[in-house]
């Protein structure tokens, strides 16, 4: 056994892993039970911050993620576009991300146009759409949009847009809320956007778990709320749950909670594999000083 | 026959039947994909104006409609939506299959993915950047005639100079004088250089060093000591300064010196022991929402968001 342990090929621990994944997946899929969230401080601070806002107050989303990162991030874009649309405020999407329209195209299919058909494009919300240049991107709309969103997604002129109306940088949203797959993302919007202008723009983000540690320290005072991975998706999604799913959710609002089964099964396994080498290594390291 | 060869060779065989059996063979099948016809802008009184959406519908959705009314049009079948979701499952599966080795199937895959995005990046820099923040700012009208309808502005000539710029960046295409995209390069550089020093050093530098001066005693309106963000307060002051102390290395680390260095590497430990944890969620989370994809949009062997119910 010590043996077989010290030398397992990695393809085991793959098919380990395959199964520990997949099963959960499974089981869940078929009796629809999820395991019970507990909001953190931090999830709790990032569905304050929308819910005290005022019915048609301006929020953009900015949707800085691509497809690669879809199964972390989608969950949490779902969750805070249906807190928005509940709220009634008045939604303005942007990406700095090529693929990111396409995101945002899919979250509004999903919640907008599926649950509240009665909002219209171009009053209730609108895609900006995407814009190259990263940071350059937020340095010039967080004083000037138009200079860079000259038309919507659809190529339709802002000037056209009703609810683009007193709309002319970053400072005249209530909250910018972003969803973040690396660079450019949550830090640039930091950087750039509330570190020059603390007290016009505040940002609550939700972001993968790669970049989760790095944002820490600006919690609080630069970054009020963030939602880590699909944990921090799952405890939002709570909370919105919660408050505005009634008595029979909508499953596709549950997302990141069903994700999480898989991630118990797959992190105690991930556990049991650290201990195993760690005490293979010092049982090696025993006999390597016997001999 | 080498017997590996042979256990792939069955696996392989045993799949694809199984595929066949489930698409073709079982009453509800598997892979399909389904639309929903909206019509946008339905009030507006000129037809240019309004136009069909096709969004992404529930099966159960179109079952529904088609036993209330056979001939309706609002949700159908769509061929190229399910083509999409077959090859988006052998896709995961040809990506997945480098676990066990490097492989052709791996290689089109990659191939694919790579292209693709070149591509996609270009068509999307093209219409998002170049139509209308260039040819929209220099020659507005003609723009207007072509890509954007209603674009009501003035030329401004300043635009002149990123086409300039621009057109000297595409020389290092050019056999001869490739030296002249060095200028913009230049440019990029130089500025690129710039915004980011000022962001670091207002976000990260003097704003992190802002938010750690800190009061470790801490108290509510009342005067009251509150203990545990005292203990909070006191963590990431000592945590701060016993990191910076293991990066100082002008003083040998000895003595106290070297026990508050050590107390930074405990410090910085926990740190990468958390980036490594979140790290982890986040690969499961994305292999979750891809075996997610096989077993529920493609196989239809489970139905967690009930998108076909009553079928």
């Amino acid at each position: 056994m010590y043996e077989f342990l010290k030398n397992l090929d990695k393809r085991w621990i793959f098919l380990m892993m395959f199964l520990a994944v997949s099963v959960p997946i499974y089981i869940i899929g078929k009796t629809g039970k999820t395991f019970p969230e507990v909001p953190t401080l931090l999830a709790e601070a990032t569905f304050q911050a929308i819910e005290e806002l005022k019915e048609g107050d301006p929020i953009l989303l900015s949707f800085d993620y691509d497809p690669a990162s879809e199964g972390e991030l989608a969950p949490m874009a779902t969750a805070f576009v249906k807190h928005s649309c509940e709220k009634r405020l008045k939604i303005y999407f942007m990406a700095l991300w090529p693929v990111g329209p396409q995101m945002i195209d899919d979250v509004i299919a999903r919640v907008i146009r599926s649950d509240f058909p009665e909002m219209v494009y171009g009053v209730d919300y609108v895609n900006i759409g995407f814009k190259p240049g990263n940071e350059g991107v937020i340095k010039v709309i967080v004083t000037d949009l138009r200079e860079l969103y000259t038309t919507d997604d659809k190529g339709t002129p802002i000037a056209q847009i009703p609810m683009m109306e007193g709309i002319h940088s970053v400072q005249d949203f209530k909250l910018v809320v972003n969803v973040s797959a690396g660079y450019a993302g949550t830090k640039e919007w930091v950087q750039y956007a509330v570190t020059p202008f603390p007290d016009k723009i505040k940002l609550v983000a939700g972001c993968t778990g790669v970049q989760a540690p790095l944002l820490y320290p600006y919690i609080p005072q630069q970054l009020p709320g963030l939602l880590g991975a699909i944990k921090g998706a799952a405890e939002y999604e709570k909370l919105v749950i919660d408050k505005y799913g009634g008595t029979n959710p909508d499953p596709k609002y549950l997302e990141a909670k069903r994700r999480m089964g898989p991630q118990l099964v797959a992190h105690i396994l991930i556990i049991i594999l650290v201990v195993l080498a760690n005490v293979i290594y010092y049982i090696e390291k025993k006999r390597e000083a016997r001999t | 026959m080498k017997r590996e060869t042979l256990i792939w060779t069955i696996v392989f065989i045993l799949g694809i039947v199984m595929l066949l059996g489930r698409a073709f063979l079982t009453e509800q099948g598997m892979g399909k994909a389904y639309v929903r016809a909206v019509e946008i802008n339905a009030d507006a009184p000129d037809p240019a104006d309004r136009w069909i959406q096709y969004d992404n519908a529930l099966p159960k959705d179109y079952y529904t409609a088609v036993a209330r009314d056979p001939n309706q049009r609002e949700y159908q079948f769509s061929p190229g939506r399910t083509i999409g979701v077959w090859v988006a499952a052998f896709f995961t599966l040809f990506i997945l299959s480098f676990l066990i080795r490097d492989n052709p199937f791996y290689k089109i895959a990659e191939s694919v993915v790579v292209g693709v995005s070149a591509a996609y990046w270009m068509v999307v820099g093209f219409w998002t950047t170049i139509v209308p923040n260039l040819l929209g700012k220099l020659f507005p009208e003609w723009v207007n005639g072509w890509a954007i309808p209603g674009l009501d502005a003035q030329a401004e000539w300043a635009y002149l100079a990123p086409l300039i710029l621009g057109g000297m960046l595409l020389w290092r295409l050019s056999p001869k004088g490739s030296w002249i995209s060095r200028w913009p390069l230049a440019f990029i550089i130089g500025t690129t250089a710039g915004i980011r020093l000022m962001g670091f050093l207002h976000a990260d530098f003097l704003s992190q060093i802002r938010n750690t001066i800190t009061t470790i005693w801490v108290t509510d309106v009342a005067g009251s000591f509150i203990f545990w963000e005292s203990v909070r307060s006191l963590i990431l002051v000592v945590g701060v300064l016993s990191s910076v102390v293991y990066f100082f290395f002008s003083i040998e680390h000895k003595g106290f010196v070297g026990r508050t260095a050590k107390l930074g590497i405990w410090f910085l430990m926990i740190t990468f022991g958390a980036a490594f944890g979140y790290t982890v969620m986040g690969r499961i989370a994305l292999l979750a929402i891809r075996l997610e994809f096989l077993l529920d949009d493609w196989l239809w062997l489970i139905d967690p968001a009930m998108k076909r119910m009553s079928m």
